[in-house]
């Protein structure tokens, strides 16, 4: 939504559009390392108090009396020439907080769902988040150092994922790598959203 | 406040009442206003107990801009206030904000709707979800990545 009023600064230079792609996956796989890698700034973390109230009943288990608890998100920023601005927000690292997860996920380009094949099954709650939603994903397994390169087909059975949904391998520390998500990520998402007829780039 | 040694702080509050041997009971305090809930005082006392903003929605990639220069205190504004409008001297998204406020997303919501109020702020709102099918976008985020 573009309002007329509101949308030019005060030198009356059109404001640029942000855009943003969410990255997810368990705890410690390695979002927060993608976030930094990409980002033109230091990432900065965006916090939510939260009351009991709004966590999940079942996780209060061992803080009692704890009456908030904070949320935190990570992100960065990339400046796209002067239209867009691009946010990467990685997820809270415990589904609990689905409605932090509603609000990173809604309007975004698409998400990226990291994995490690050491902890497979953390990703799961990810996957199952985006396919249920309809946001364009992409699995991204982590390749952590000294690890062997797995088969990425057997990736995509072990996660029970559908043809079309691309899976590859990265190295979050890697810019170049990053950047191969990301974009592939992007034409994943024209081609889900009708807009690259043109196959897949590999 | 509450001395720290009252018992009842570690009540769980669905238990059944104190029965009567326990006397005597100290009076019940006012929620919120305890010790352990004390980090939520600041932020809501910084919005006046508001918890939704007067306007606009702000969303976590909602780009704000200060529509006048950086202000000199002179506007009756409280300093959470005053710093947003530095900070946004510069284009500067909701989540960056708070980032650089150290506030819960929603205490910067509220004071935000109060800058766009008296017009002291300009906004962008992303695309919404509806359309994002304007290739352009997806291009120049391919070659804005292209060029990192």
């Amino acid at each position: 939504m573009v309002s007329g009023l509101s949308s030019r600064g005060a030198d009356g230079r059109r404001l640029p559009t942000a855009v943003k792609i969410v990255i997810a996956g368990g705890f410690g796989v390695g979002k927060t390392t993608m976030v930094g890698t990409v980002s033109e700034t230091r990432p900065l973390r965006t916090e939510e108090v939260l009351t009991d109230e709004s966590v999940g009943v079942d996780d209060v288990s061992g803080v009692e009396r704890k009456k908030t608890t904070t949320v935190a998100m990570d992100f960065g920023r990339i400046t796209m020439r002067d239209e867009y601005v691009l946010y990467l927000f990685g997820t809270p690292g415990q589904e609990r907080f689905w409605f932090m997860w509603d609000e990173v996920a809604l309007g975004a380009l698409g998400a990226v769902v990291l994995a490690d094949t050491r902890r497979l099954a953390d990703c799961f709650p990810s996957v199952d988040y985006f396919e249920r939603r309809g946001t364009p994903f992409i699995v991204a397994v982590n390749c952590f150092e000294g690890e062997q390169a797995f088969d990425l087909a057997e990736i995509q059975t072990a996660l029970n994922l559908g043809p079309n949904v691309p899976v590859m391998l990265c190295d979050a520390r890697s810019l170049e790598s990053c950047k191969k998500v990301l974009i592939d990520l992007i034409l994943h998402a024209m081609k889900v959203r009708g807009l690259a007829p043109e196959p897949q780039q590999a | 406040m509450m001395p720290p040694e009252d018992p009842t702080q570690e009540r769980w509050p669905d238990e059944p009442p104190r029965p009567a041997w326990h006397e005597p009971a100290p009076p019940p305090v006012p929620p919120l206003l305890d010790d352990p809930s004390g980090p939520m005082v600041r932020p809501y006392v910084m919005t006046s107990g508001r918890l939704e903003p007067a306007r606009g929605k702000f969303d976590l990639i909602t780009l704000v801009v200060a529509a006048i220069p950086e202000p000199d205190g002179q506007l009756g504004l409280g300093p959470e206030h005053l710093a947003i409008l530095r900070l946004t001297q510069q284009v500067m998204s909701v989540a960056e904000l708070t980032g650089h406020l150290d506030l819960p997303i929603a205490t910067v919501r509220v004071m935000l709707g109060d800058l766009l109020d008296q017009g002291l702020i300009s906004m962008q709102e992303p695309e919404p979800e509806a359309d994002m099918h304007d290739i352009r976008l997806y291009k120049a985020v391919i070659d804005g990545l292209r060029a990192l």
